[in-house]
C-alpha cells in the first residue's frame, strides 16, 4: 500500500469510476480547464474530454438540478460544489428535488447523484469556513458522508458513485494534503458503517472528518497520562451507524463527541441524544460535546483559533468526563 | 437568433379529422376532470391544495401532443391537464388526488406531484421554477448519449423571475441542449399580475438573453399552440438547441381552491371566459365542417363516462398500506 494524499485518493476514485462506468461524468465550476479549485479533478479533463468533465457557469442551482435530471434518466453525475457554503444557494435543488424524487413520485424515479463539496476553511471568515453537514444529515432521502482519511475518502467516494441514492460527499479543505495508506486494488468502504480508528478502554471519543485527526492527537496526549481513549469515526452521518459507538460506550462508560460544526442542534447533539436513548445505563458521566463556539467564524487569526475546536479542548473534555481535574495526578491502570 | 411574435402556420396533420376530434376530446376531458375534482375537493375528498387549469386546456393539450411518446415532460403543480393529455389514466390521476394507493404516485405526491415513468412524465413540481434545471439535466443526458429525445419543460409566468429559470436557460443555451421551455402565461403569479412582477411582461423576449429563439402564441388556440411547440420540438430534435415558447392564456378559476380572487375583477374574468378555448374550438370544428354537433356531443358523453369511472375508481381504491410508510425513502436504505 502506497501512502498518498486525501486529494490523490479522491482523484483516483473519480478516475477509476469513470473508467469503470461510462455513465459517470463530472460537472462543476472550474473542475476542468482550471483543474479544480482544490485540484481534486486535475488532469481528468485532459484524460476524459469535455463530454465527461463539464465546466459549468457559476450556477449552483443549475449544476445540482442538471445532475438530478440527468440521474433520473440513468446517468451517474458527480457534481462538485466548490465549497459547502455555496450549497446554500442551491439548497432547494438538494432538499426539495434530490432528496424527494424517489419518494414523492412513489418510487418511480431514482436520483443516483453524488454532490462532492468541501467543508471547513482557515482565514476565510464567516461565509467561507462553515461546517454545514447537519443541514443535509437532517433530511430523510439524503445520504451524507464525511471521510477523515485517504483510505476512507477513496473507498467511500466509490461507494457513493455506485449508490442508487443521492449522496452528499463532504470533503475537508484542511485534509487534502494529509497522507495515508491506500491499496492499489479496487475496494469500496460501505456507506453507513462507523469505524474504530483507535482502541482504548477509558473514554470514547466520537468524531468524523478532520476532527478524527484532532481526536487521535488528543488520544496520544491522554496516553501520556495513562488514559487510553477509543476513537470512533462515524464516516457517514446519514444513515448513522451507532453500533460501534454504543459498543465502545458499553466498555468505557464515558463519551466525548467532537464536531467542527456549531454545538447547538448539531451532529454532536444527535449523537449524544442517541447514546442516552440507547445506552443510558452504560454511562458513568454526562456525554460532553466539543464543537465550534457559537460565533460566525472570525477572520483574525487569534479569534479564529479561539472559535474552532482542537485537540486541547478534546483532552480537557475527556479529563472532565473522567472526573479528573487538569493538572491533578492520574492513577495508573 | 430571432425572437419574435409569429403567426402559427397550420401543419398538414392538423387538417386530419381524427386528430382534431382527439384534441377536442382531450380538452373536454381536462375540463370535466377538473370540475369533478373541484367538487370532490369541496366534499373533503381531496386534501391540501388543488390548482385547476380550467381555461388553459388549449395550452395544456397543444403542448403535450407535440411530443413523441419517448420525449420527456417536466411540469409544475398545475398539471392535471398535462397528465391527461399525455394519456395517463384518468382513474389513476384522480386516485392520486384522493391520496389512494392506486394513484399515479402511489398516494405519495397528490395533485401537485403527478408522475408516470411509463409516459416519460417526470413529475409535477411545486417549488416555483425549481424543476427547470431538472429538465435541462435530462436534456443533457440525451445529448450525452446521442439520443434524439426532446425534453419539454412547462412552467408559469411566475417562474420566470426565479433564479432557477435564469440559471437553467443560460445552461441550456450555452450547451445547445434539446429542451423546449414552455411558459404558460396566465397573467398572474398566484395573485400578482405580471405587470406588477415583471420588468418585461412579454416573456418570450427573454429568450434573447440566452441565445435561443422565443415565440409568443395565443395559448387559447390549440392548433396554434401545437404548431408552435411542435416546430420548436423538432428544431431541438435536429440538434439546433433550446427555445422558449410563451403561451398567453388565462385561468378561469382561482390560483387554488383556497383563492378568494380579490386581486382581479369579475368583469375581467368574464371577458376572458368569452374566449373559452373549448367553446372556441368546438365552434371552429362545427363551422369548418370537421365534425357536426352530434359527433361532438357523443365525444362529450364518452368523456363524461370516463370521468365518472375515474371518480368511482378513486373513491373505491384503498388507501396506502400503513406498512409501506417507509417505502421509497431510499432505493438502498
Amino acid at each position: 500500500m502506497a501512502d498518498i494524499t486525501y486529494r490523490e485518493a479522491l482523484r483516483q476514485a473519480l478516475r477509476e469510476e469513470m473508467l469503470r462506468d461510462e455513465r459517470v461524468f463530472l460537472l462543476g465550476e472550474d473542475i476542468g480547464a482550471y483543474g479544480g479549485s482544490y485540484a481534486v479533478t486535475k488532469g481528468l479533463l485532459e484524460e476524459f474530454g469535455e463530454k465527461r468533465v463539464k465546466d459549468t457557469p457559476i450556477s449552483e442551482t443549475a449544476i445540482i438540478g442538471a445532475a438530478v435530471g440527468a440521474a433520473m434518466d440513468g446517468l451517474r453525475p458527480v457534481a462538485e460544489i466548490m465549497t459547502i457554503n455555496f450549497t446554500l444557494v442551491a439548497i432547494d435543488q438538494i432538499i426539495n428535488n434530490a432528496a424527494k424524487i424517489h419518494y414523492m413520485f412513489g418510487g418511480q424515479f431514482r436520483c443516483p447523484i453524488v454532490i462532492r463539496t468541501v467543508g471547513g476553511g482557515r482565514r476565510l471568515a464567516a461565509t467561507h469556513s462553515q461546517n454545514l453537514e447537519v443541514l443535509f444529515a437532517h433530511i430523510p432521502g439524503l445520504k451524507v458522508v464525511a471521510p477523515a482519511t485517504p483510505y476512507d475518502a477513496k473507498g467511500l467516494l466509490k461507494a457513493a458513485i455506485r449508490d442508487d441514492d443521492p449522496v452528499i460527499f463532504i470533503e475537508h479543505s484542511l485534509l487534502y494534503s494529509t497522507r495515508g495508506p491506500v491499496p492499489e486494488e479496487d475496494y469500496v468502504v460501505p456507506i453507513g458503517v462507523s469505524d474504530i480508528k483507535r482502541r482504548g478502554r477509558d473514554v470514547t471519543i466520537v468524531a468524523y472528518s478532520r476532527m478524527v485527526r484532532e481526536a487521535l492527537i488528543a488520544a496520544e496526549e491522554l496516553a501520556k497520562q495513562g488514559i487510553e481513549a477509543e476513537v470512533v469515526d462515524l464516516r457517514t452521518l446519514r444513515p448513522l451507524d451507532m453500533g460501534p459507538v454504543l459498543d465502545s460506550v458499553a466498555r468505557t462508560n464515558r463519551v466525548v463527541v467532537v464536531t467542527e460544526d456549531w454545538r447547538s442542534f448539531g451532529i454532536g447533539a444527535e449523537v449524544a441524544a442517541r447514546i442516552q436513548e440507547e445506552a443510558f445505563d452504560d454511562l458513568d458521566a454526562p456525554v460532553l460535546r466539543v464543537s465550534q463556539l457559537e460565533v460566525p467564524t472570525p477572520y483574525a487569526a487569534n479569534l479564529e483559533k479561539l472559535a474552532f475546536p482542537g485537540s486541547r479542548q478534546i483532552v480537557e473534555a475527556c479529563l472532565e468526563v473522567l472526573n479528573i481535574r487538569v493538572g491533578a495526578p492520574v492513577a495508573a491502570g | 437568433m430571432s425572437t419574435e411574435r409569429q403567426e402559427a402556420v397550420l401543419l398538414p396533420h392538423q387538417k386530419d379529422k381524427d386528430h382534431l376530434i382527439d384534441l377536442y376530446r382531450k380538452m373536454y376531458l381536462i375540463r370535466r376532470f377538473e370540475e369533478r375534482a373541484a367538487e370532490a375537493y369541496t366534499q373533503g375528498k381531496i386534501g391540501g391544495f388543488l390548482h385547476l387549469a380550467i381555461g388553459e386546456e388549449a395550452a395544456n393539450v397543444g403542448t403535450i401532443v407535440a411530443l413523441r411518446d419517448d420525449d420527456d415532460v417536466f411540469t409544475h403543480y398545475r398539471s392535471h391537464g398535462h397528465a391527461l393529455a399525455r394519456g395517463m389514466d384518468p382513474g389513476a390521476v384522480m386516485a392520486e388526488l384522493f391520496g389512494k394507493a392506486t394513484g399515479v404516485a402511489r398516494g405519495r405526491g397528490g395533485s401537485m406531484h403527478l408522475a408516470s415513468l411509463e409516459h416519460h412524465f417526470w413529475g409535477g413540481y411545486a417549488i416555483v421554477g425549481g424543476h427547470i434545471p431538472l429538465a435541462v439535466g435530462m436534456a443533457l443526458a440525451h445529448q450525452y448519449r446521442g439520443l434524439d429525445r426532446v425534453v419539454l419543460c412547462i412552467f408559469g409566468d411566475g417562474a420566470v423571475n426565479t433564479g432557477a429559470f435564469h440559471e437553467a436557460l443560460n445552461m441550456a443555451g450555452l450547451w445547445k441542449l434539446p429542451v423546449v421551455f414552455v411558459v404558460s402565461n396566465n397573467l398572474y403569479g398566484m395573485g400578482t399580475a405580471i405587470e406588477r412582477s415583471s420588468a418585461v411582461t412579454e416573456v418570450y423576449k427573454r429568450a434573447a438573453a440566452y441565445n435561443m429563439p422565443g415565440q409568443r402564441v395565443d395559448g387559447n388556440d390549440v392548433l396554434a399552440v401545437e404548431a408552435a411547440v411542435r416546430a420548436m420540438v423538432e428544431r431541438a430534435r435536429a440538434g439546433e438547441g433550446p427555445s422558449l415558447v410563451e403561451l398567453v392564456t388565462y385561468r378561469f378559476r382561482g390560483h387554488s381552491m383556497a383563492d378568494a380572487e380579490l386581486y382581479r375583477s369579475k368583469e375581467e374574468v368574464e371577458r376572458y371566459k368569452a374566449r373559452d378555448p373549448i367553446v372556441l374550438f368546438r365552434r371552429r370544428l362545427e363551422e369548418q365542417g370537421v365534425a357536426d354537433a352530434a359527433t361532438l356531443d357523443a365525444v362529450e358523453k364518452d368523456v363524461e363516462a370516463t370521468v365518472d369511472a375515474a371518480v368511482r375508481f378513486a373513491e373505491e381504491s384503498p388507501e396506502p398500506d400503513p406498512d409501506t410508510l417507509f417505502d421509497y425513502v431510499y432505493v438502498n436504505p
